[in-house]
């Protein structure tokens, strides 16, 4: 029998301070930002009383960049300098570019790291920089409403995104000056939102269609864990192509040329998109389009054709739909409720479709455009550590499968689809010729078998490896994937236990010297002394370092530990406390490390510790039940 | 590492070393387990949390999979028997399984000539669950018996079921090759 542990009056656990956490949705169309204020997760209005930030951002040559709203009102004007739907080029390349570019209207330059750049009048601009404008936007929004720097963020992704996608939206974050807590898959978050943690049990699909990404998802839910069974979907669908539908229908009828003008484009698309809103309602919609020359045409256009024109890619997100359910081992008659996210998902057609195919009706009680922000609010306040009782816990899976290029082209999938992250797995090489000391490895992404029908992440160059026989060098490359669904690749050779150097060129992506100094470019870094900046940056980690420690020695440090040993971790422990309120940044780094160096033996015993406390707990519950 | 982790997999999630495996209590250790070391838990630890964290989930993760799917249960149980099941040279010589393989194989093969090609993939993809269904139930039975040869059963069992799972992953590359023509 376990003996009830008293401490002494005073003595508990460290006061707790709360730390200004906040979700982002980073979409197609729009962006928001959330925050839980008094227990209650909410989206953040800017000072217009407006939540939904206008994905858009734009440049001019005397202005630094201007997002959202004000920056809408010059699409028709400036085109080219009006950048929209910037998500759909995240993570991509030329050759992705070329393709999207028949729809979105910018000029590209081919960049140095593979990654296209938008020509515009401040210069040439990565996506990777527009997103960071609209994310620091909303932190600054964020930062004036909930009045302190905040400690951290959760931003969403499409839960289809892949690794190159994923990573350009982290570093987005990093260059808006955000703290990352976690990455969170759209779909996953909307499952949060609807509070289906509390008391629901059993299956649920979240079907997001957004501006320009779709999600599936099938989740099981059970006493506060939301466990991902599999996902599928497609990163390059949604209201947009809607939009982009009804525009070329609405350049027919009044006789638009198709070569027309970016301004001409822009105006129709705006059109579209008004004419697509109304029919969520109505059943026919009157149009005007305005014509270059001054003349115009009128017309109308009715539910009936609007779903003809549409349905083609309402029936493309069921394919996604059936193989989501197929690797989920569950039949659509097995899923108790399917939620609806996404503001596509307003459209008549689509609710109909969906509610069809899963036979259940879809829940829409939750305002689709602001679910998934709140639900990652609700998931930053529990990282930042707001609420250590909470014992909500999201379990999410990798979309695509991960892989190697071998010989003839071919993918050698190393981990699969819809496996549970983080997760990992190792797997051997050797050479094919004799003395070869180098080896060159291709990372790729997909369900394809031939390699140049999947996303190309990274090429490595394995150096070093000891001259051998053909065949008798073992090469260990190990993939690990992190609770942000980000790859990591290490390899080691095995029988001389040498670890070959590794070379990571990532095919559509930034190198971190180039993050590094776009960080010192940007224009809240400009300004400030870059030493000033390191100080902080260690002091706030020192901080982060010294409050869990206090806190989990106050929690079983007694239990744990000797004397000695809690003599060696305090002492360690006061010198980084006096080093913290110090200007020496490298002494207060190394004082870090050398706390984690003392304490390291009983960060195990406490992860061992929770880990028997966790099969003890399961015994009473199965005891008493 | 860490000591709980050098425990074989059934030792981890606290159930006895059986192909029987209860669902409902491995599931529920699994959670519990995560709960306890999942990185969403150490997002404000130290790196050295954060690392330990990370592996030990993977470690769970990794042990929850193979537990739950019976194939590599059935191999891994083997394994810790001392039997080794060699991928490469366990070849069958049951012609019925050969003459099986063969036909679901051209099957697949002429699945785009199929009016509906998903309904005739449907279909074959549910004869190969069918077919796996019934290893799995033949596997209970092979290591429920005290039989000195069963070692060698379950291993052939195995070996034809790791050919359908084959079978499976390719008819499932089929689908998504499909829809990806389709649109």
């Amino acid at each position: 029998m376990a003996l009830l542990q008293i401490s002494e009056p005073g003595e508990s656990t460290a006061p707790h301070r709360h730390r200004l956490a906040a979700g982002i949705d980073l979409g197609t169309t729009n962006s928001l930002v959330a925050s839980v204020r008094s227990g209650v997760a909410e989206t953040l209005p800017d000072a217009e009383g407006s939540h939904l930030l206008p994905s858009v951002v734009h440049y001019s040559a005397e202005n630094k960049a201007v997002v959202g709203q004000a920056a809408l009102s010059f699409a028709q004007a400036d085109p080219l300098n009006t950048i929209a739907s910037v998500k759909r080029l995240m993570g991509r390349g030329v050759e992705d570019v070329k393709h999207a570019g028949t729809y979105l209207p910018y000029e590209f330059v081919p960049g140095s790291s593979g990654m296209p750049l938008l020509h515009t009048a401040a210069g040439d601009v990565s996506p990777v920089e527009v997103s960071a404008e609209i994310l620091r936007e909303l932190r600054i929004r964020a930062e004036q409403t909930l009045g302190g720097e905040l400690q951290g963020v959760v931003v969403t992704v499409p839960a289809y995104f892949d690794d190159a996608q994923r990573q350009a939206t982290k570093d987005a974050a990093r260059l808006a000056g955000l703290n990352v807590l976690r990455l969170l898959n759209e779909p996953t978050a909307a499952a949060v939102a609807y509070g289906l943690d509390k008391g629901s049990e059993g299956i649920i699909a979240v079907y997001d269609l957004g501006g320009g990404t779709f999600d599936i998802s099938i989740l099981r839910l059970n006493k506060g864990v939301f466990e991902v069974l599999s996902t599928a979907g497609d990163t390059a669908l949604g209201g947009d192509d809607m939009d982009r539908l009804v525009a070329d229908w609405l350049m027919q009828q009044a006789g638009i040329d198709a070569a027309a003008g970016h301004g001409q484009q822009r105006h129709v698309l705006q059109l579209a998109r008004t004419a697509k809103e109304a029919l969520s309602k109505d059943e026919a919609t009157a149009i005007t389009v305005s014509r270059d020359d001054g003349s115009s045409w009128s017309g109308s256009l009715s539910l009936d054709e609007f779903n003809s024109l549409i349905a083609p890619l309402v029936e493309k997100t069921l394919g996604p739909c059936r193989r989501a359910l197929r690797d989920a081992g569950i039949r659509a008659a097995g899923v108790q409720s399917v939620v609806m996210v996404g503001g596509s998902t307003r459209v008549p057609l689509v609710r109909d479709r969906v509610a069809e195919f899963f036979a259940a009706e879809p829940q829409v009680d939750l305002d689709p455009d602001k679910v998934v922000a709140i639900g990652a609010a609700i998931q930053a306040d529990i990282l930042a550590g707001n609420k250590p009782d909470d014992d909500m816990l999201l379990l999410d899976v990798i979309p695509l499968s991960l892989g190697l290029e071998t010989m003839g082209g071919l993918t050698e999938k190393v981990i699969h689809r819809n496996t549970t992250i983080p997760a990992a797995r190792a797997q051997e090489f050797t050479t094919f010729k004799d003395g070869q000391t180098a080896m060159s490895l291709h990372v790729v992404q997909g369900e394809r078998e031939l390699v140049d029908d999947c996303r190309s992440l990274a090429r490595f160059e394995l150096r070093d490896i000891p001259p051998m026989v053909a065949g008798a060098a073992r090469i260990r490359v190990t993939f690990q994937v992190d609770a942000d669904g980000l790859l990591n690749v290490t390899a080691e050779e095995k029988t001389q236990g040498v670890t070959s150097s590794i070379e990571v060129k990532p095919s559509y992506g930034l190198g971190d010297s180039e993050i590094e100094s776009m960080l010192r470019d940007s224009m809240d870094f400009a300004a400030a002394d870059k030493d000033a900046r390191r100080l902080r940056e260690e002091q706030v980690d020192a901080d982060r370092v010294l409050e869990a420690l206090q806190a989990a020695l106050a929690t079983d440090g007694d239990r744990l530990l000797d004397a000695q040993e809690r003599c060696v971790i305090d002492a360690a422990a006061e010198k980084l406390s006096e080093l913290r309120n110090g200007t020496d940044y490298q002494a207060i780094k190394q004082a870090i490390k050398a706390v984690e160096k003392a304490s390291s033996g009983y960060v195990e015993r406490r992860m061992n510790s929770s880990i028997r406390d966790a099969m003890a707990g399961h015994s009473v519950d199965e005891f008493e039940s | 590492m860490a000591a709980d982790l050098s425990k074989t997999h059934f030792e981890l999630f606290g159930l006895p070393q059986s192909f029987e495996v209860d669902m409902e209590q491995l599931d529920s250790r699994y959670r519990g387990l995560q709960r306890a070391v999942h990185p969403d838990r150490f997002a404000n630890a130290s790196d050295q949390e954060r690392r330990i964290s990370m592996q030990q989930a993977t470690q769970i993760n990794e042990a929850y999979q193979l537990l739950k799917d019976p194939l590599l249960r059935g191999r891994y149980l083997l394994e810790l028997d001392g039997y080794q099941l060699d991928d490469e040279h366990n070849t069958t010589s049951d012609v019925e399984f050969l003459m099986e393989q063969m036909e679901l194989r051209e099957s697949l093969g002429t699945v785009r000539e199929a009016g509906d090609a998903f309904a005739a993939l449907g279909l074959i993809m549910d004869r190969i669950a069918g077919d796996i269904d019934e290893r799995i139930a033949l596997l209970q039975k092979q290591f429920a018996s005290d039989s000195s040869e069963r070692f060698g059963l379950i291993a052939d069992t195995l070996t034809k079921m790791q050919f359908f799972r084959k079978l499976q992953q390719e008819a499932m590359e089929l689908e998504v090759t499909l829809e990806d023509e389709i649109s």
